[in-house]
């Protein structure tokens, strides 16, 4: 026991010796090493910077798609021409499930605004009273919907704060009357600016006029809703909900194939998540090609090196070096030369997915799983590439090689 | 080690024959070589350049392995080793002096002394003290941090017995010592191989310079592959 442990000691300080002799080695030809790692350095910046910044990327469409539908769930209504969409009563029992605290109907009108004598045509979106109740900030003054105001069809409206800048400069529009296909609107309340709230705006920019969405449906005519949006309890909650709703909506459809479809936020973001990891995956994969080219290099390099060190080699056998230690010596020296690239690879590449978050002003942070991956694939790329020449180094006979001197 | 009557004996050679393969032919470089030395002898090699003498030297500093015959180092039968095994014989058994010095040109007088005890794996204090040791020994305690290129022939050779004796090897092997160095540094050396024989070290010198060889106390000639004892010292 004794006699392994200091068997072990002695590996140990012959380990810290060759550690210390492939420095020198690597420092000597100081030039020629920064070459070497180039490859590797590349590499590992390349394959860095793309999962950093992708995985930047994907995370604030990820954050931007949570916060714009936290907790809700979208039903589509395509509906049979028996049922073309969801009635006050279907609404009311699909606002009964557990799990869901409140629904919202959407009705998408484009209508010509009258005030005074200016005339433009708006978009104009048809909610009722509890789609403000889950933003309270959006109402910056005035009032929200009530249910009177859903019941009774009433015809109030909330406007935006750019429809107030354009057709109420100078005067207070609470209590005024605007003309939405020549039928009188009051309106009521006034959104605040910065009212990007929901993911059906993201394309079509905010409606700027809102009305009771029962008063909308009269309106334009139609008799039930096809978009409604449900607000539930939890994300987590989005299976069950999905779930109870077919059990609600295929006896209404009478179990019709493709009548409506169920979305919700966290879906989409976990599908965008997945198509962003695929291609960061894709990308880093083509990127590694670049750490292979290195890895040969190192190994090019390795080879010369036991070519010019053959005497030295030699030499090291004649005064008792075993062929172990000889391919120790050189494997630290490919794996430090390597693990160097890596290294530095990784600072450029961090660097460099910094300021490419910057310019995008995407949040930039550090993914240690990058940093693992790039110092573990240069630690392999250096043992693997190293391995041959400090084989074929271990394996060189001393007489051939003293016979040089 | 298996053969009990081994166990005493010091170095022997008997009936070494080396050959190598010469395309068709086979070319036998050694025809049967016996030899025998005490511990603290002085032996020298005399040969010309294509006699079998380096052959000679591989095979006794193991480096190489005879292709038939008995070598017995130190009780050990060198024979059937593998290169592991010869590389530990190397490192506990020889110590090595070449024509040309060849200290590491990265390292200074002193790693180069260390570097045989850094591969049998010495604590570095020991390490440390043992080539400091060693280095004042043959004269260069004041240039112990200097590197090769601040160091003439002759110091260079003086690092290398520095080098060679710092593992307490059984057996001196030095290989044409003075062949790089000029007559004055030559003498030098040899006066260290004097004063090394005379505290107890045991030194085989092989050498094509009869001026060299005549330091020795004992001298046999190697001559196409044979040995015959020399006259000069014989007796």
């Amino acid at each position: 026991m004794k006699k392994f442990f200091s068997r072990f000691q002695g590996s140990f300080y012959m380990f810290v010796e060759s550690v210390r002799m492939s420095v020198n080695n690597i420092m000597q030809n100081k030039l020629r090493s920064f070459l070497t790692i180039l490859g590797i350095l590349i590499g590992v910046a390349a394959v860095i910077a793309l999962i950093t910044t992708i995985s930047g990327v994907s995370n604030s469409i990820s954050d931007s798609f949570t916060s714009m539908g936290a907790g809700t769930m979208t039903l589509t209504i395509t509906g049979t021409e028996l049922k073309t969409g969801l009635e006050e009563e279907d609404m009311q029992a699909i606002a009964a499930l557990d799990h869901v605290e409140g629904v919202c109907p959407s009705i998408t009108l484009t209508s010509t605004i009258t005030v005074g004598d200016v005339s433009d045509s708006y978009t104009v979106s048809g909610k009722n009273d509890y789609f403000f109740v889950q933003t309270p900030d959006a109402v910056e003054r005035g009032r929200n919907f009530s249910r009177i105001d859903t019941d009774s069809q009433n015809r109030v409206c909330l406007i935006s704060a750019g429809l107030v800048n354009s057709h109420f400069y100078g005067v207070d529009p609470l209590g005024r009357t605007l003309y939405l296909d020549n039928r009188d609107f009051t309106v009521v309340g006034v959104l605040s600016e910065d009212d990007d709230l929901s993911l059906s705006t993201l394309f079509t920019g905010a409606p700027d006029v809102y009305i009771p969405y029962s008063t909308a449906l009269k309106l334009s005519g139609l008799t039930s809703v096809n978009s409604l949006t449900l607000y539930i309890d939890d994300i987590e909650s989005a299976d069950i909900v999905e779930a109870e709703l077919e059990v609600l909506l295929d006896p209404l459809f009478n179990y019709e194939d493709d009548v409506y479809s169920i979305n919700s936020m966290e879906s989409i973001g976990d599908t965008m998540e997945e198509m962003m990891g695929m291609m960061s995956m894709l990308l880093a994969g083509i990127a590694s090609i670049a750490l292979v080219v290195g890895g040969i290099g190192i190994m090019n390099m390795m080879l010369t090196s036991v070519t010019e060190r053959t005497v030295e080699i030699g030499l090291k056998k004649a005064i008792g070096a075993e062929p172990g230690q000889i391919q120790l010596q050189f494997l630290i020296e490919s794996f430090l030369l390597s693990i160097a690239g890596g290294i530095a690879g990784i600072i450029l590449g961090l660097i460099l997915s910094a300021t490419l978050c910057n310019i995008m002003s995407i949040k930039f942070t550090i993914s240690y799983g990058a940093i693992a991956l790039g110092v573990g694939f240069s630690a392999a790329v250096g043992i693997i590439f190293g391995w041959s020449p400090a084989r074929k180094a271990s394996r060189l006979s001393p007489i051939d090689a003293l016979r040089r001197m | 080690m298996t053969n009990m009557d081994n166990s005493n004996v010091f170095f022997r050679m008997t009936d070494i024959i080396k050959q190598y393969p010469m395309g068709e032919e086979v070319s036998t470089v050694l025809k049967g070589i016996n030899l025998s030395i005490e511990e603290g002898e002085y032996l020298s090699v005399l040969g010309p350049s294509g006699s079998g003498k380096s052959t000679l030297m591989n095979i006794i500093g193991c480096l190489d392995l005879a292709t038939s015959g008995e070598y017995i180092l130190h009780g050990q039968r060198v024979n059937d080793l593998d290169e592991k095994e010869l590389s530990r014989i190397r490192s506990r058994e020889i110590g090595f002096i070449f024509q040309n010095s060849q200290m590491l040109p990265l390292l200074d007088a002193q790693k180069n002394v260390e570097l045989p005890l850094i591969y049998a794996g010495v604590r570095p204090k020991e390490r440390r003290e043992r080539a400091a040791e060693m280095l004042q020994h043959v004269g260069l305690g004041d240039r112990m941090h200097h590197y090769p290129n601040q160091l003439s022939g002759g110091q260079q050779q003086r690092v290398a017995i520095a080098r060679a004796l710092v593992t307490r090897p059984t057996l001196l092997l030095a290989d044409e010592p003075t062949g790089a160095l000029d007559q004055k540094m030559g003498r030098q050396i040899m006066e260290l191989f004097q004063q090394l024989s005379d505290g107890g070290h045991t030194i085989i010198m092989i050498t094509h310079d009869l001026n060299i060889a005549k330091h020795a106390r004992r001298v046999v000639h190697i001559i196409d592959g044979e040995l015959t004892e020399g006259e000069a010292m014989q007796a």
